[in-house]
């Protein structure tokens, strides 16, 4: 079977068993709503509306929030970017974590010594202390935070893929291919890379997941993307003080995190389990390869 | 210098000759002296990520307020003017004898008004890490016991569901049922009153506790319940079972010994996935410890204190997994025939 259908075989068969059918209904409701929101708010999102936490009426069927906008635009709104946020943290870190991890694995002596050794020191850091570590002095900058969860991912990544990898290189194809003559980079590339891509795509969930948790905690502390605009991570926080008046603005936003990382990790886990072929979680996957579990925020 | 050089090789010459007799030994000497290889690479990447980046720290301190001989004070303050490797190397001297600098924020010596906060997170940690450990622990034998039946699934559906949320969602979640909206049982705010220790009013370490333990809770849960039916399937526990000894004296005394070492790095994980917890659950609650402070530090852009703090929980990080990784050497079998 060829490499890249590995990949995609598996998520077939994942989305085909009734637990991965249903964490993926309910990640492309919760996209869905975070995707076309910003296109049907009924309200402006960043503007003061209605009263300083009124309580919901037709109007506004979620009430206002702590400076009077409307709850329920600002639920519509607050979505999208946390999403492609992580989206881009995820790219970055599992693509960076793959790199380093086949080179690792395929280098061997000198390079993957001193690439696991950077990885151990990047494993020093809780992944929310690192964000915060970058964004300190350089500033909450969208980009930034992308960058900083990125990177945080990639060491995890790297040593998830390095233990496949592993194997992977001991075996005749890869010998043989080496002994025809090809370059490193295309062995890797081309042989390597293929046979490692049922891995890749449960790091890619997982990865998925942890960033959406990153990113909205980071807003929560208020050191995510900045206010005015709309996101579910500082809505919480903006209005955690106004929970007796009207707790929808705390509520919703809560809950729509809490449904797309729930749905997301069903998903993941149904991923995990069709790439092993066996009935194994996720975290049990990752900790037979060698990983620890996620050292997250 | 000179006799702190000779003091170590006479240790590492100790290491030596001890390595040579005892291999177990000699393996927790290689995982110290790993331990303090990264410890020292952690704080070059803590040291270039809050003062060597080309966004000037001093700038960042100041921020609209900067004029230029604020700045030059800032930078005095931070040892900004001199060359990068003398200014790490003037931070690190003092990291080593106990000088974290001064805050910028209120001028306060970083050791001392962060000290105290250390046991404030030290005990929320610790009492978190054990409550989490017992009740997971606990269900993951009940679980295992009764392997495919209701509460087999249910709870690890519920594990699923719990690994994948973030803890201020756990945070809220509770501070809504037991704090403000449903029930108003608990405080939803946890401040430790100057002069008294966290200990003192138990009712407001409830929720954070409970945060925390229900976040590490999955882990251990399915660590538990996969070592014991793995064990469970062994011939040994097979052969208990022929002698007549009852499923729970088997289960208690025989199959869960075994499952020891794997726990033991579940633990340890789990504490470390409490040194970033912390973090945000501090911060929701309002607790005064090292998470709370580290938020605060980064939204006033305090340099020493983050660096002070990000080192403690990083040094914490490399304690805690030579610590597991020793225990699990002990405790496993194979190793302890090589003694």
């Amino acid at each position: 079977m060829s490499g890249r259908r590995q990949g995609l075989a598996v998520l077939v068969a994942a989305a085909r068993t009734q637990r991965g059918a249903v964490g993926l209904v309910i990640v492309a409701a919760v996209v869905l709503l975070a995707v076309a929101g910003p296109l049907v708010v009924p309200h402006p999102p960043t503007e003061s509306v209605t009263g300083t936490f009124a309580e919901p009426s037709s109007a506004f069927p979620l009430g206002g929030d702590n400076i009077g906008r409307d709850v329920l635009s600002r639920v519509l709104a607050g979505g999208w970017l946390l999403l492609v946020m992580a989206a881009a943290a995820t790219a970055i870190g599992v693509g960076g974590g793959v790199i380093l991890g086949i080179a690792a694995a395929y280098r061997g002596r000198l390079t993957d010594g001193l690439l696991m050794r950077a990885v151990d020191v990047l494993l020093a850091f809780p992944q929310l202390v690192f964000a915060l570590l970058l964004v300190s002095v350089l500033g909450s900058h969208g980009w930034l935070i992308v960058l900083a969860v990125g990177i945080s991912h990639a060491p995890q990544v790297a040593r998830v893929v390095r233990a496949t990898a592993l194997e992977i290189c001991e075996r005749d194809f890869v010998r043989s291919v080496e002994l025809m003559g090809t370059p490193a980079r295309r062995v890797m590339t081309g042989e390597v890379l293929p046979n490692v891509t049922s891995v890749v795509t449960v790091e890619l969930g997982l990865r998925f997941t942890w960033s959406i948790l990153i990113i909205a905690s980071l807003s929560f502390l208020g050191l995510g993307i900045q206010p005015p605009e709309a996101n579910w991570g500082l809505m919480i926080n903006e209005n955690r003080i106004g929970l007796v008046s009207n707790p929808w603005a705390v509520v919703v936003p809560t809950a729509l995190i809490a449904i797309i990382t729930i749905g997301l990790n069903t998903f993941t886990d149904a991923i995990a389990r069709a790439s092993l072929g066996v009935e194994r979680p996720a975290e049990e996957a990752a900790l037979a390869a060698g990983t620890p579990l996620e050292l997250a925020s | 210098m000179s006799t702190g050089t000779a003091v170590a090789e006479r240790g590492l010459i100790r290491l030596q000759r001890l390595g040579r007799t005892h291999p177990v030994l000699r393996l927790v000497a290689v995982r110290i002296l790993l331990g303090v290889l990264t410890l020292w690479l952690v704080s070059i990447v803590i040291f270039a990520a809050t003062q060597a980046l080309p966004g000037n720290a001093a700038n960042a301190v100041l921020g609209q307020s900067a004029t230029p001989e604020l700045l030059r004070a800032v930078e005095r303050q931070l040892h900004l003017d001199e060359p990068l490797s003398q200014q790490y190397l003037s931070w690190i001297g003092g990291v080593l004898h106990g000088d974290f600098g001064t805050s910028l924020a209120n001028g306060e010596p970083v050791s001392e008004f962060i000290g105290p906060r250390i046991l404030n997170s030290a005990v929320l940690v610790l009492v978190a890490g054990v409550i989490g450990t017992l009740i997971s622990g606990a269900l993951g034998v009940l679980a295992a016991a009764r392997r495919d039946g209701w509460f087999d699934h249910l709870s690890s559906v519920v594990a699923l569901a719990i690994t994948a949320v973030p803890e201020f969602v756990v945070a809220i979640a509770l501070v809504i049922l037991f704090a403000v909206v449903v029930l108003h049982w608990l405080p939803a705010v946890s401040a430790v009153p100057p002069g008294s220790q966290p200990w003192d009013d138990l009712n407001a370490l409830i929720l954070p506790v409970a945060t925390l333990a229900i976040v590490i809770a999955p882990y251990f849960f399915r660590m538990v319940r996969g070592a014991l039916i793995e064990v469970l399937e062994a011939d040994y526990v097979e052969t208990a079972e022929l002698q007549g000894l009852s499923r729970r004296r088997v289960l208690l005394f025989h199959a869960l010994p075994n499952a020891v070492p794997p726990m033991i790095q579940v633990i340890g994980l789990n504490l470390l996935y409490l040194a970033g917890g912390i973090v945000v659950v501090e911060y929701v609650f309002n607790y005064p410890g090292l998470g709370a402070a580290l938020v605060e530090a980064v939204t006033n852009r305090d340099v020493p204190v983050i660096q002070f703090i990000v080192l403690v929980l990083t040094a914490f990080y490399v304690v805690v997994n030579i610590t597991t990784d020793v225990i699990a050497l002990l405790f496993s079998p194979r190793r302890r025939g090589t003694r």
